[in-house]
């Protein structure tokens, strides 16, 4: 065996290694954004499924707030139905649209000190207030991944086989310019 | 105008700086486990030989606090575990951190206290443990618990256990290879032992050697101490900055180190073994200068001020830091 035959076989060795272990790289980072997106919808589900207690819990107590808690009904419908088949800007805008009645209704519920100091109404105050960081801590968490990847393709020298692999880079999510408005407190 | 910098900035400095300390303590063995060893037998395979054999002992006692050491820090602080429903709040915040974070939960204790601290341990995001005083938990507000907590959390993804762990055996077998040769030096008499081809040259390098190697035995326990607390300092840094990537709220940890800034309880069950796993160096009062090169932490008032650099506040007066250190 010639030491140009040994030469030759180590740096294919060396630039088949390098290959697989980039490919493998950035398959791992694609992942991990597709799953950070998918937690995104999760916690957008978790919100849904909690407004049905929290209304049960008040109604008993706030009989002349009917309006605000039919308000928060409807904008729960809405936000489903959009997370179902809407775009992402409609689905943000439902969203958006759901977290201004939420706010409606506890700003409501500051004038009833009884309901105020009941400890469901506490209980299901907090979870919602963890439940709108979760979602904010959700999508933080997708730019994370999303920054990652894209700075994994961009970088020496896996650039290089970025393209020809077929990694392509992904999209931050950003508030779409329905959802930057604040949403609006409505004490009607 | 206060110079601002970003957290990426922040966490890439406070990574090379441990990397760096941790390089000088590695060749610092290799120095030191180099001359002993040629001291000893004359010959460089006993220069190897002895570095190998002190990183082996060292390394093999460290194995067991790998894997147990988090029960036993547990045990030793009275630390008592707390369910989702005895603390929602406290779940809720540390689960909203492990979902910017993209780490599992820990499990969730609670140390009956009124001095305000906390601390995490465990060896990788998947098994690790966050523990809370009663005392922080009735003083800090969601934003400052979430400060606090995502530190804690950031010792855990930044796997500072593990580093620590791996300075403390680097440290360790320093500091074996050390008495070690110098019990030996004065017990058997120096007992140099002569190479086979042996010459005047060759004896008087090793005589010089020898005599650097007593030198540096007896610094070299202090000097990577020392190191180790540098290196302590840096990852409560990076922990700060790590918090901050997290919760993108400076003003929360911020805020939350001011507070305990104000605590004049000492911890009950603090101890010199585990003060460098808490939040805050528990025992900082016995401390008569806060910025001692002793602490394993930084002072509190340099912490404030890195923060109020990311975003681009004045750093605190004077005044204020040298009454905030008499509290502390």
């Amino acid at each position: 065996m010639s030491a140009t035959l040994i030469i030759l076989i180590i740096v294919i060795v060396v630039v088949v290694g390098f290959v697989v272990l980039t490919y493998n790289g950035l398959v791992q980072r694609r992942l991990r954004v597709d799953e950070a997106f998918s937690q995104i919808s999760v916690q957008l589900k978790r919100r849904w499924d909690l407004i049905p207690n929290l209304v049960n819990a008040v109604k008993g107590y706030m009989d002349f707030e009917k309006d605000v808690l039919t308000k928060v009904t409807d904008a729960r419908a809405n936000a489903v139905a959009a997370g179902a088949q809407g775009s992402p800007a409609a689905q943000a805008t439902a969203e958006n649209a759901l977290t201004g009645t939420l706010r409606s209704l506890f700003a409501v519920v500051e004038n009833y000190p009884t309901l105020k100091a009941n400890e469901n109404v506490l209980s299901l105050q907090e979870q919602l207030t963890t439940t709108e960081n979760q979602i904010g801590f959700a999508r933080q968490h997708y730019n994370a991944t999303v920054l990652d990847f894209n700075t994994g393709i961009a970088t020496f020298p896996a650039v290089l086989l970025a393209g020809p692999l077929g990694f392509t880079k992904r999209e931050f999510f950003e508030a779409e310019p329905e959802a930057q408005a604040v949403p609006q407190v409505n004490l009607g | 105008m206060a110079a601002s910098t970003t957290f990426y900035d922040e966490k890439a400095a406070n990574q090379r700086n441990s990397v760096l300390l941790v390089l000088l303590v590695v060749l610092f063995l290799g120095l030191l486990g180099g001359l002993i060893g040629y001291a000893l037998t004359g010959s460089r395979a006993g220069a190897i030989g002895a570095i190998v054999i002190a990183v082996a002992i060292g390394g093999l006692s460290s194995f067991g606090s790998y894997f147990l050491g988090d029960k036993l820090v547990l045990a030793a602080s009275s630390a008592k575990p707390v369910s989702e429903e005895q603390a929602p709040q406290l779940y809720n915040v540390i689960r909203e951190l492990t979902i910017a974070a993209g780490i599992p939960m820990p499990a969730v204790y609670v140390i009956q206290d009124n001095a305000m601290n906390a601390f995490a341990t465990g060896r990788d995001p998947g098994h690790s443990s966050v523990a809370i005083t009663t005392g922080l938990l009735n003083v800090m507000n969601r934003e400052e618990l979430q400060g606090v907590l995502g530190h804690e959390l950031s010792h855990v993804r930044n796997f500072d256990i593990r580093f620590s762990l791996m300075v403390g055996v680097l440290v360790g077998s320093i500091a074996l290879l050390s008495s070690f040769f110098l019990r030996y030096t004065f017990w058997f008499g120096g007992g140099r032992r002569s190479s086979n081809n042996d010459n005047n040259g060759g004896g008087a390098l090793q005589l010089i050697v020898f005599v650097v190697a007593i030198i540096l035995a007896i610094l070299a326990p202090i000097f990577t101490r020392l190191v180790q607390l540098a290196v302590s300092r840096q990852r409560e840094y990076l922990a700060d900055a790590s918090s901050v990537e997290l919760t993108r709220n400076p003003h929360g940890l911020e805020s939350a180190l001011a507070k305990l800034a104000g605590d004049t309880t000492v911890m009950k069950e603090a101890n010199p073994a585990t003060q460098h796993l808490y939040f805050h160096n528990p025992l900082m009062k016995l401390n008569a200068n806060p910025s001692s090169l002793f602490s394993t932490h930084p002072p509190l008032v340099d912490r404030i001020n890195r923060l109020r650099q990311l975003t681009g506040e004045a750093p605190l007066p004077p005044d204020a830091a040298s009454s905030i250190g008499a509290a502390s």
